[in-house]
């Protein structure tokens, strides 16, 4: 339960980041609260050799109403969206999946943006953000870039993100009126990674006839999936 | 119900006094053995095979030994040199301390790695390199037998296969004679699998051994320190380390449950690698490494019970094969292989039973660890009580108007037994009784008949166990030839105020506040007053540690005898300072009188001043008493537990909605206490029943090592559990009391799996081996509906 040597790098902005990841290259892992990465070093299944801490920069933890988007900084904690009283408001099925995800000492330092980008089916947060048709916008070496959700989870631990690339913010489209979800999560033990869990968001028109529905899955498949079929009934 | 002799100050027995220890536990300052630091310490981590069955071709250090502050690696080899690669086992088996050649099970000990600190170490260890030669792994017991099986202990002389023992006890061609001609004869393979000790706290050590004191110390997560050093003195005895220069302590101990009985082979490397470097060696055992080593229950068992056509029980008949891994290493204190294991015939009245047992050999773990139950009580306790609901279905009759009919009737005790125990008293109608009106049991049974009639699936389950608990006289028990007496010391200061020491060791059981209130009950002196210490040999008197609910029917009764030995010396003080002859003295908790005069008087707090300042000529001064118990028989707490589940036909989830247990375990000492160990037992017990189990495949690599996927229960997974008591003393121990701790970890898992198995009846299921999972029971479900 000790892991390997490794140097600290700690990054004061996203540019700085960036550097330091182009500057240490493949060996190089990105850590913002380091829930899911430090128990894989712990147990010596990853071991990077530099870990370039970005917890720290400033402006990365926001959660907004923007334009036509939620916007959620990639900093922000799980518990601060467990909490949000916009997200309790207007977009219940965060807090109410996220009171569900491992337990409050891990929600208080575990990031949005990090939960997504460790591209773990197992996680809960994948299939909200299929079920809410999300955006992940990222910060590479040539700028930033747009990453839709439906492209973003490429295989096990793996996602659309190039070894320098940052998730920086996470777009979901604003609540309509007549919208709402739910997740339901079936686990063994209370905190538990998912047996398998589904998240459903839909939205009505006035007559309450169901316009958009939106189905992710969690740990059925190597990637986070959207349950298709499901979704065109 | 018992009544309390003393005032709540006095604290005797009955008394729900706060525990005396919880003050450093809640804030944080426990020492445990990891706590320890001792000047100039090193760390010890051990190298462990990815393979369960290779030779070692080749071990290369040089890696290791290259990274700053790696101070030594040492292999089998260099144990060799001073004969101490194996060790014996309590069971006269050998095991491997570390291996020169041969790898027996998956995570066993390659060799160790001492390095400056646990970083350093950790790294050493990964550097390194050994060479291995995987073999097919021997992992399911049944083949272990076969024909051609290969032979995995030709180390040892004289074995041809891989049998390690057989044992039976009983009349086998009578019972069998008596279940041919039964009308109703109902058989099941029951097995029990293999679970895990999850302490809080992992095992370890430190070990320093001085060179120029020819002491060693060892601190040691040890349920029984006295025997440890006894075991290391007979074991390193030809090295130099002999009993007078070994001191053992146990500190704080993070839970027990029988997982820190053994002599674990990282205890003997840290002891040898402190013993050649001269100085202080820690190792403390990380998580996954605690996970996969030792194990408890492994039994499959055939049971047959045969009955008359209206159930009555005619005889029982288990054959059992016990999976023991590579080596037995039961830390079992019986002379018995099996332990107490022949407890099997229940709490029924029949007179013909056979049990047998072969134990073999695997490519697995070794163990044998009683977890939180009397040596091999759990599994015995499991097959009688699933047996006779599964006669109560066979016939249509209901499980608790089947075990009243059966029941060992009050006016029987003591009862021999079929299989020759003497079981002290017991009123198991009363206690059935008590649990169905807690339970509203009437009330279920209509209950389900409507839900069945709607063609939902629910459950009631009974369990109605006897447990043989407190190891035990000398006749049956022993370690190493020492009889399992305890032992309490204690020493009466002039103030009145007293420190008592024991050879038992608590683990979390609140032994620093129980031990007081039986003193406090005995003397009449406040068990606030009463300091309590246990686990360091030096001062402690010679015990045989804390399980096996041993602790009260042992030390506890010692505690009462050293008591009363006080108190008789008191009565000639009092008699002195009051002027009277002994005759004319009485005594009531805490103050001598003179017989029809009851203001003369003398506090026992007068009365133990006066033994150092003014005693009767030529009486020895000092109040100090010391007793060793060597019981007279073993206690058999018992009680009836009933469970009521609902199991979702779609998904196979189960929902325990009620849990009643009603517990005889005697006189009881402090309430609190006993429903704080209910609780916690009842919840190791839903834990092996849905949730527990270590799963091997083909090659015997573990394949739930981490708690990720080893599901152990926590409070939320908890049902709301019911308790009560019905109280029948023991006959036989100075308190009345039979200990507690264990019983509902042994009867919970047969209530909970009745239950289940009672809720799938309607789909024509009959029985499920534990753990009974939802996934198990959708299987289950899926299958009987192609039949």
């Amino acid at each position: 339960m000790i892991p390997s040597n490794f140097s600290y790098h700690k990054a004061t902005s996203i540019k700085d980041a960036i550097a330091l990841s182009q500057t240490h290259g493949e060996e190089a892992k990105y850590m913002s609260g380091g829930h899911s990465l430090l128990p894989m070093m712990k147990l010596r299944f990853a071991s990077p050799e530099h870990i370039i801490d970005i917890s720290k920069i400033d402006g990365l933890s926001y959660i907004k109403e923007e334009g036509d988007f939620l916007k959620l900084g990639a900093l922000t904690t799980q518990s601060e969206m467990e909490y949000s009283p916009l997200i309790k408001q207007k977009y219940a099925i965060f807090s109410d999946a996220i009171k569900l995800t491992a337990d409050p000492s891990v929600r208080n330092v575990g990031t949005i943006g990090g939960n997504i980008a460790h591209g773990d089916a197992a996680n809960d947060q994948p299939a909200l953000m299929l079920a809410m048709r999300a955006t992940i916008i990222a910060e590479g070496l040539n700028g930033q870039k747009s990453i839709p959700i439906d492209e973003f989870f490429h295989g096990f631990y793996m996602t659309a993100l190039e070894p320098s690339d940052i998730l920086i913010e996470i777009q979901v489209p604003k609540a309509k009126n007549r919208s709402g979800g739910a997740y339901h999560k079936v686990e063994r033990k209370v905190g538990d990674y998912a047996t398998a869990g589904v998240a459903v968001h839909v939205e009505l028109d006035d007559s309450g006839i169901c316009q958009e529905i939106g189905i992710g899955l969690t740990n059925v498949s190597a990637v986070p999936m959207r349950l298709d079929r499901g979704e065109d009934i | 119900m018992f009544k309390c002799k003393t005032s709540p100050e006095v604290g005797g027995m009955g008394h729900s006094v706060k525990r005396k220890e919880d003050a450093r536990f809640l804030h944080g300052k426990g020492t445990y053995v990891d706590d320890v630091k001792l000047p100039g310490q090193l760390t010890m981590v051990m190298v462990r095979s990815p393979y369960a069955y290779a030779k070692i071709k080749n071990i290369n250090k040089e890696k290791a030994l290259a990274i700053p502050g790696v101070l030594a690696v040492i292999t089998g080899y260099d144990l060799a040199e001073y004969n101490l690669h194996w060790m014996p086992t309590l069971l006269s088996d050998t095991q491997m301390v570390l291996p020169t050649d041969t790898i027996m099970h998956q995570s066993q000990e390659v060799c160790a790695v001492i390095a400056t600190d646990r970083y350093i170490a950790v790294d050493g260890a990964e550097a390194v390199e050994v060479d291995y030669e995987p073999m097919k792994a021997l992992v399911d017991p049944y083949k272990a037998l076969d024909e051609g099986a290969p032979l995995l202990r030709p180390d040892k002389e004289g074995q041809k296969d891989n049998q390690i023992y057989h044992w039976e006890k009983g009349d086998r061609e009578k019972t069998d004679e008596v279940i041919a001609k039964a009308d109703v004869v109902v058989k099941e393979r029951i097995y029990l699998p293999r679970i895990h000790v999850a302490s809080i706290e992992t095992c370890g050590c430190v070990a320093s051994y001085d060179k120029d004191t020819e002491k060693l110390k060892v601190y040691l997560t040890t349920q029984a320190p006295h025997a440890i050093r006894t075991i290391i003195a007979l074991v390193a005895g030809h090295i130099g380390l002999s009993e007078e220069k070994i001191r053992i302590i146990a500190p704080d101990i993070g839970g027990g449950f029988g997982g820190k009985v053994p002599m674990y082979p990282s205890y003997v490397v840290a002891i040898a690698a402190s013993f050649l470097i001269g100085k202080p060696v820690k190792w403390i055992e990380d998580r996954s490494e605690n996970l996969v080593n030792g194990f408890a229950r492994d039994y499959h068992m055939d049971c047959e019970l045969a009955a008359t056509k209206d159930g009555k029980i005619q005889a029982f008949k288990v054959s059992t094969l016990a999976d023991h891994g590579y080596t037995d290493s039961s830390a079992n204190p019986s002379k018995y292989p099996t332990g107490m294991f022949s407890i099997c015939t229940g709490s029924y009245d029949y007179e013909h039973a056979f049990a047998e047992l072969d134990a073999v050999y695997t490519n697995k773990a070794p163990g044998g660890v009683a977890y939180r139950c009397s040596f091999r009580v759990t599994e015995a306790v499991h097959a009688i009580e699933r047996m006779v609901d599964k006669l109560a279905a066979e016939i249509g009759k209901d499980p608790a108007q089947l075990r009243f009919e059966n029941f060992i009737k009050k006016e029987q005790f003591p009862y021999a037994s079929p299989l020759g125990w003497s079981y002290d008293s017991g009123d198991y109608k009363a206690t059935l009784e008590k649990a169905m009106d807690m339970i509203g049991y009437d009330k279920y049974k209509k209950e389900q008949a409507e839900k069945r009639a709607q063609g939902k699936l629910m459950g009631i389950g009974i369990c109605t166990f006897t447990e043989v608990v407190g190891a035990g006289p000398s006749k049956d028990f022993d370690i190493l030839g020492i009889a399992m007496f305890d032992s309490a010391e204690i020493r009466v200061h002039p103030t009145g105020k007293a420190l008592a020491r024991f050879g038992t060791k608590s683990q979390g059981q609140g032994h620093e506040t129980t031990y007081a209130q039986i003193l406090a009950e005995e003397l009449g002196i406040p068990y606030t007053d009463i300091e309590v210490e246990e686990g360091d040999t030096d001062t402690a008197p010679y015990g045989l540690g804390t399980y096996a609910s041993r602790s009260t029917p042992t030390a506890g009764a010692a505690a009462a005898m050293a008591a009363r030995k006080l108190k008789a010396k008191g009565k000639k003080i009092a008699a002195y300072l009051l002027e009277v002859s002994e005759e004319d003295i009485e005594w009531e908790v805490g103050k001598y009188f003179v017989k029809g005069a009851p203001e003369k008087s003398k506090t026992i707090q007068d009365v133990a001043f006066a033994a150092y300042t003014n005693f009767p000529p030529g009486m020895e001064p000092g109040f100090e008493a010391t007793h060793y118990y060597d019981p007279p028989n073993l206690t058999f707490p018992n009680g009836a537990y009933i469970c009521v589940v609902e199991v979702e036909e779609e998904t196979g989830a189960i929902d325990v909605k009620r849990f009643v247990a009603i517990d005889d375990c005697g006189n009881i000492i402090n309430p609190m206490i006993v429903e704080g160990q209910v609780h916690g037992g009842l919840t190791q017990g839903i834990a092996p029943a849905m949730y527990e189990g270590i799963v091997y495949d083909d090659e015997g690599n573990v394949l739930n090592g981490t708690f990720m996927d080893y599901l152990v229960p926590t409070a939320v997974e908890s049902p709301h559990w019911e308790t009560g008591h019905t109280i029948t003393p023991s006959p036989h121990h100075p308190l009345g009391a039979k200990g507690v701790a264990e019983s509902p970890t042994v009867g919970a898992p047969p209530a909970i799996a009745n239950a289940i198995i009672d809720a799938l009846a309607p789909l024509g299921i009959k029985h499920l081996d534990i753990p009974i999972t939802p996934a198990k029971v959708w299987e289950a479900i899926q299958a009987h509906k192609k039949k």
